[in-house]
């Protein structure tokens, strides 16, 4: 198994270091030991289906929930020891939004910033700024209960934001939220990355994890089962599938003796699209010599495409699972009705 | 970095100034919503008026009652009811909020933890000032008149507050346990309503079974009634008043530390 996080330690000491942490619910061993550190200024996608102990990690990481074992500190505080110095360090945004609905937008940003001590002057204009940057200006009078869902999630960052926490916790961001509001949710995080700010976000959605984290831990049953970048995670899995269509399919017969000739393996053959897959050990090479090869023969290629192994793939081959497929754990109800709520996509 | 900076505006106050701060802004709060829900306004002040006018015109003439204007005895009675039936929205207040995301957006600032509970408590003492208001305006209205001196009236109303704190700590280890609004607001009838009717509020214990009468004596509702009766109407109010003053220390004692162990252990 990769391990991504020793080239960063010459970066200097971690903002989070999360060491043996194990958490039961009963008789349901929701994190069984899980060790990681981040670096400052780190996006970390903590990846996993419902049930894996996402929420519960970062319940603990937020002093919500006491581990049974393990510590974990954020920028240098200890979760257990000194919850109110790691709360004035954080930021929260849970994963269903974490406002008060009969309260305004703008009421919400104040009423928080207040209990976060921070004086009226700067309250006040640091929730005019947010709301601003997360385009809630017009709504900011109108009651919360009135909102779409995009608006809040994105007031619900906002109020997390209010300290200019240097560590940011979300859990789920996108989860529920339509193909826009997330598309807007992915680029208020990139932002993060560009303030400097840490990140530690949770997800069920591969391609999210893909397209924001600098890290990426996937969280199974519990346990971390592989870390690194997405990178190095799709080269865990060797090389990919060429898929190459023949333009006619007369040429298919001819076109499937000379691939099969560069590859040992049998490819396999869709006769109706003419189309040829194969497997390839290593995909930039291949695909020159069957192009090259298809060429000299004259055969007539309609397309040709090189497969990279996906997340989705290397989760599957690390959990023997899809990230959809749920487990049936023992949850609470609120649990279950919200995994219908989002329809347990992934 | 940007947290230094922002470090530095944290007005530099001593921690006691912060709880209250906290309290202050949670109870804001809980004036805000209470301002946005009409339902929950009208079931406030109209059922006390709904109440007086019932008893006063409906139930009122069947009843004998000592010193003569039942108007007079049924006052104080009103005061403690509408209290105690509207100590109930605090319990469901907690439990809804315990429910809620936003619970867990609390938790994680550096506020007092104690502040939810308290913010509530002091938002709903507020609503209950309106309250007391209301019922000695609509009493003014069909007949009633303090017999006493301001300063009796005024400690009968501090009084009525008391109680009222006392019974929205109970009700607040009682949402805090069945974590359900419904389920808060139905199951506490079965307290409510026994304390209330078997009492002096609206009826002469005397009139009463013999069984009944000793429970309904050691009742805090009982003893609380009297003692503001005494304050407001006959000027006889020990030892009633120390009865309800202890009363109301004991259940503060009791459910105070229950509610903030329940809550502190509830995540």
């Amino acid at each position: 198994m990769m391990d991504g996080s020793v080239q960063n330690k010459k970066n200097g000491i971690p903002i989070i270091t999360v060491k043996g942490i194990k958490k039961a619910f009963g008789d349901v061993q929701a994190l069984k030991g899980v060790d990681f550190e981040l670096q400052a200024g780190e996006v970390m996608g903590l990846l996993g289906p419902n049930g894996a102990g996402k929420t519960t990690l970062i319940r603990i990481l937020t002093t919500l929930l006491k581990p049974d074992a393990g510590e974990a500190t954020i920028a240098e505080f200890n979760v257990q020891k000194h919850p109110q110095s790691v709360r004035s360090v954080i930021g929260l945004a849970g994963q269903y939004a974490t406002v008060d609905e009969e309260l305004t937008g703008m009421e919400n940003l104040l009423m928080i910033g207040h209990l976060s001590h921070l004086d009226k002057v700067t309250t006040r204009n640091r929730a005019v700024e947010l709301l601003e940057r997360f385009s809630l200006t017009e709504a900011s009078s109108r009651i919360v209960k009135n909102y779409s869902g995009g608006m809040r999630r994105r007031l619900d960052v906002a109020a997390s934001l209010l300290m200019r926490p240097p560590v940011l916790f979300l859990d789920e961001p996108t989860t529920g939220l339509d193909l826009r509001s997330r598309t807007e949710m992915w680029n208020i995080i990139r932002q993060f990355k560009n303030d400097g700010t840490t990140v530690l976000l949770t997800t069920q959605y591969l391609e999210e994890a893909d397209q924001l984290a600098d890290m990426i831990c996937i969280l199974d049953n519990g346990e971390i089962v592989a870390r690194g970048k997405s990178e190095e995670l799709k080269r865990q899995i060797r090389g990919g599938v060429l898929h190459v269509t023949i333009a006619e399919l007369s040429q298919l017969e001819l076109a499937i003796k000379l691939v099969s000739s560069l590859n040992s393996q049998n490819p396999e053959i869709d006769e109706v699209l003419g189309q040829i897959k194969l497997s390839v050990s290593d995909g930039t090479i291949s695909l020159m010599d069957v192009v090259r090869k298809l060429d000299e023969n004259k055969i007539k290629i309609a397309d040709i495409a090189l497969q990279r192994p996906t997340l989705d793939d290397v989760f599957l081959t690390l959990t023997g699972h899809k990230t959809s497929e749920k487990k049936i754990v023992p949850q609470k109800k609120s649990s279950l009705l919200k995994k219908l709520a989002t329809g347990g996509r992934s | 970095m940007s947290s230094v900076n922002i470090s530095a505006k944290i007005k530099n106050n001593s921690g006691f100034y912060w709880t209250i701060s906290d309290i202050w802004e949670m109870a804001k709060r809980n004036l805000i919503r209470y301002s946005r829900q009409p339902v929950l306004i009208g079931v406030t002040f109209i059922q006390p008026v709904m109440f007086v006018l019932l008893f006063v015109y409906v139930f009122g003439g069947a009843i004998q009652t000592p010193g003569g204007s039942y108007v007079n005895y049924l006052i104080p009675g009103i005061i403690i009811q509408a209290v105690l039936f509207g100590a109930v929205q605090t319990g469901v207040g907690l439990s809804e909020d315990m429910k809620k995301g936003l619970i867990d957006r609390f938790r994680s600032l550096s506020m007092s933890r104690s502040a939810v509970m308290a913010g509530r408590v002091t938002a709903d003492l507020v609503r209950n000032v309106f309250v007391l208001a209301i019922i000695m305006g609509i009493g003014y209205a069909v007949g009633f008149g303090v017999q006493t001196s301001f300063g009796e009236a005024l400690l009968a109303l501090v009084l009525a507050l008391a109680f009222s704190f006392a019974m929205m700590w109970i009700m607040a280890v009682i949402g805090l346990l069945v974590k359900n609004a419904e389920t808060t607001q139905v199951g506490t009838m079965v307290i409510t309503f026994p304390l209330v009717f078997v009492s002096s509020a609206f009826v002469p214990v005397e009139t009463m079974p013999d069984w009944l009468q000793a429970i309904a004596n050691i009742n805090p509702v009982t003893v609380t009634v009297d003692a503001i009766r005494g304050l407001l109407i006959t000027g006889q109010y020990t030892p009633d008043l120390w009865q309800a003053l202890i009363w109301i220390g004991v259940l503060l004692l009791v459910f105070i530390p229950s509610a903030i162990n329940l809550y502190q252990r509830s995540t």
